[in-house]
């Protein structure tokens, strides 16, 4: 009997305890990684982008269309001769502490965000100079016209133009993560509820306007409409699904593939795609050193890969992921699929053969605690033994093939041939910022191709403004790129979120944000 | 006594900085780059190198082993790469969850293992004897996160009787602290009791061997205070040692059902530190385990002069 009263007790304790913390409205969230830093410009990294979002605001945003709309701006205008913009912040911006928002704010946290943005660092290489013209305005000179100075300020791919007291941009070098979150955002962030690898707190900062423009993608009204905001970082899989179940948490932002038809059971619980963006698998090729420095074996690749074969090993719902042959994303207004080669594996087999492929072993390299790599790396080594080229997979954890692929040592000294990877479509998706395209040698991504041609190809598609210009040149990039082979995409693979069904206004922008979401 | 501990204390120092000297080493070794995973995938070499530089990750090894230790000796663990909060900041945030998890983990234990034990040993080739060592091999075999995740499909999601997974601190009410606690602590226990419970079988054994627990019954004590007064006292020494040694199996244990749980405690801090390269956090987090380890088991040694009369230091 005393066994029992005590049971009873102690479960009437806890009922009332979860009583008592639902008093204020509370979006607990499992994010899709951890945050490293708390400084989106410190690089591009997305966990790091999503906090972004959260705590500050940004000039201009994608909409639910991903075209480019004002957010901080009221007004801007353009010379005649396209190379003076002016700026007109909105009235009434106020930071987190309470502090005017300022043209002066605005400048020190574009310079700031400039230095490791690539276009950012492209705005600044053609002569970008601000000038503060009174709190509000302020102005952007160029020494040529440059047609991507919207889409660098709206740009959702980090690192994300986000607005920063000077403060803080000023003192802060961009190498090293800033220590004052006073924010422009929505939400403010709880510094000292901040468990690093566990727990995130944020609520709704008092002292943000939100545009009257519904919300839209990443532009529009951002009405925080719960209090407060947790980002519970559940490293278990299994352990997250179950809480997602029962009820702890509200919103599970990357559901791992294997437990998409355990979730689709779990009641309450709605499955959906994160965005409609997603992530560009790709195969990155190291083509400084054999056996990829041979563009032969490099364009059998090309025949080798079939994205529906790499899908297959890792979901079993063909709408979570496309493999459309393009190095754009599936999604990208400039996506074309001219000059992609079909699948053939005897074509693949023959031009290994004719290529003088000296038999050097391809090293892939295995970050075998991410579930999706570690298939992906399965079946890029049983294609690559098909078509006749020697393998050799290396485990290792995703932080040692970071430091590895900085190597450009032989294969037999350390290098490597193949590391398989999964950037933010957002990257992929026009061939300035694009991450895989980049053919700038020694300045290019990991593989570092080297190509003049798609280079100047990529420096012109900035000076066009016309769509249809800008997509006819990004067809002639991408059969330029079907011949130096610098990389082989294999699909596009849409992240999945889990959440509550009580949960309304959930937006599918290409980064998770939480304005706009409601209790039902 | 005092001149015991004080050696022993003493003696801890270059244990400590041999710990120290070959975490360190085995760190610079190993592979991977925390200024690449900070500047993310689209970075380039330079922007990496550039915070390379800024985090002092591009020094000679002995010139960050010397400064850390420096530092150190201070009880300054350092700034994490990452959070670029202080190494204490970060350990004292983790410090209370794993600490109620073992001690609650080691209570449950105690509680369970030795009367277990005690039962085993007095019960020796008849069926107790036999079930209470099933349930030790089943102890030592089965992992925690197996435990774990079935504890918590039958508790948490079938019976809807305790949560899935965190941690509630216990100033914000012992219920809900017991409540996220008691899930993760029995299965960490299963190895802990079976490990107690075998050594307490057979230190009993041997004990209840002895002439003196044979003039004890003949004097006429019955069962319970033969074994739980007379025996169990006689035959702790080992027990206690086993106590001791096995919480260097908590700490391994602590780390996946950490994980499993969800809880915010050490184990996870020093396994994301690993992961990330954060070489700060995982050079603190070790010497703490390592000074926890080193004073435990001196409390033990202590203990033994409290257990048996005849040990003097």
């Amino acid at each position: 009997m005393k066994l029992h009263l005590l049971v009873a007790s102690f479960l009437a304790a806890s009922v009332a305890f979860a009583g008592a913390a639902s008093a204020e409205s509370i979006l607990r969230i499992k994010p899709s990684g951890d945050v490293k830093a708390l400084d989106p410009m410190l690089g591009s990294d997305s966990m790091a982008r999503n906090y972004g979002y959260m705590v500050y605001d940004t000039l201009f945003a994608l909409d639910a269309d991903l075209k480019i709309q004002p957010q901080m701006v009221e007004k801007w205008a353009t010379s005649s001769d396209g190379k003076i913009y002016t700026f007109t912040l909105r009235d009434g911006l106020k930071f987190s502490d309470g502090a005017p928002i300022t043209a002066k704010d605005v400048i020190s946290s574009l310079k700031r965000w400039s230095v490791n943005d690539s276009l950012g660092q492209q705005m600044m290489t053609n002569g970008a100079t601000f000038v503060e013209v009174d709190n509000r305005t302020f102005t952007l000179s160029l020494s040529k016209p440059w047609g991507l100075v919207l889409d660098a300020l709206g740009k959702a791919g980090a690192p994300v133009p986000f607005i920063m007291p000077a403060r803080v941009a000023d003192a802060t070098p961009p190498t090293t993560p800033v220590t004052d979150y006073t924010g422009s955002g929505p939400f403010m962030f709880l510094a000292k509820e901040w468990v690093p690898g566990a727990k995130l707190a944020f609520v709704r900062n008092p002292n943000y306007t939100p545009r009257a423009e519904p919300a839209s993608g990443l532009a529009g009204g951002k009405t925080a409409k719960m209090d407060r905001v947790e980002w519970v970082i559940i490293p278990d899989q299994q352990t997250a699904l179950d809480a997602l179940g029962k009820g702890e948490i509200d919103i599970n932002e990357d559901l791992s593939a294997d437990l998409i038809p355990l979730a689709k059971e779990t009641k309450g619980v709605t499955v959906a795609k994160q965005d409609d963006i997603g992530v560009a698998q790709q195969i990155r090729l190291n083509t400084i050193k054999p056996p990829f420095n041979n563009v032969k074996i490099r364009e059998a690749l090309l025949y080798a890969v079939n994205g529906d074969d790499f899908l297959a090993a890792v979901i079993s719902d063909p709408s979570l992921g496309k493999a459309c042959k393009s190095f754009y994303t599936c999604s990208s207004p400039y996506h074309t699929e001219a000059g992609f080669p079909s699948p053939d594996l005897e074509t693949a087999k023959k031009m290994v053969a004719e290529s003088g492929y000296d038999g050097t072993p391809a090293v892939l390299l295995d970050a075998t605690e991410n579930a999706n790599i570690h298939a992906f790396v399965t079946v890029a080594d049983q294609l690559l033994q098909e078509i006749g080229i020697k393998t050799k997979v290396e485990a290792m954890d995703w932080a040692t093939v970071t430091s590895r692929r900085a190597s450009k040592e032989p294969v037999d000294a350390g290098g490597w041939s193949i590391f398989i990877s999964g950037p933010g479509g957002l990257d992929f998706l026009e061939p300035v910022g694009h991450l895989g395209l980049r053919s700038n040698c020694e300045k290019a991504w990991f593989g570092w191709p080297c190509d003049a041609d798609i280079e100047a190809m990529r420096a012109s598609f900035a000076d066009l403004t016309n769509l249809d210009e800008r997509k006819a040149l990004a067809e002639k990039i991408q059969l330029r790129a079907l011949q130096t082979v610098p990389y082989i995409p294999i699909a596009t693979q849409y992240q999945i979120r889990t959440y509550r069904n009580d949960l309304s206004g959930l937006l599918t922008p290409p980064a998770p944000v939480y304005w706009n979401v409601e209790r039902k | 006594m005092l001149t015991f501990v004080c050696r022993r204390l003493l003696s801890t120092i270059p244990v400590m900085l041999f710990i120290a000297l070959f975490v360190f080493s085995l760190l610079y070794l190993a592979p991977g780059d925390p200024a690449a995973l900070i500047a993310g995938d689209q970075a380039s070499q330079t922007e990496i190198d550039a915070i390379r530089v800024t985090l002092g990750l591009d020094q000679p090894f002995y010139i960050r082993f010397v400064g850390w230790l420096g530092h150190a000796l201070r009880g300054d663990l350092g700034i994490s790469i990452f959070s670029q909060l202080p190494v204490t900041t970060l350990i004292g945030q983790r410090l209370e969850p794993t600490l109620s998890l073992m001690l609650l983990t080691v209570i449950i234990s105690v509680c369970i293992a030795v009367p277990m034990g005690v039962l085993a040993a007095a019960n020796q080739g008849r069926w107790i004897d036999r079930a209470v060592m099933a349930i030790a091999v089943f102890g030592f075999s089965v992992p925690v996160f197996v435990v774990g995740y079935l504890l918590s499909w039958v508790f948490a999601i079938r019976l809807n009787l305790l949560p899935v997974q965190g941690y509630t601190p216990l100033a914000e009410g012992f219920a809900p602290f017991l409540a996220n606690l008691i899930l993760p602590a029995i299965a960490l226990s299963c190895v802990y009791i079976a490990l107690i419970a075998r050594i307490t079988r057979t230190s009993m054994i041997d004990v209840l061997s002895q002439d003196y627990i044979r003039t004890a019954r003949a004097k006429g004590l019955g069962q319970g205070p033969v074994l739980f007064i007379h025996a169990l006292k006689n035959a702790s020494v080992p027990i206690v040692t086993v106590i001791g040694i096995g919480i260097a199996l908590l700490i391994g244990g602590a780390v996946v059902t950490e994980t499993v749980f969800a809880i915010p405690g050490v184990g996870r801090l020093v396994v994301d530190a690993i992961l990330r390269r954060d070489y700060p956090v995982i050079q603190g987090v070790v010497l703490l385990f390592s000074v926890a380890y080193v004073l435990i088991n001196l409390a033990i040694d202590l203990l033994y002069t409290v257990l048996d009369p005849r040990v003097r230091y």
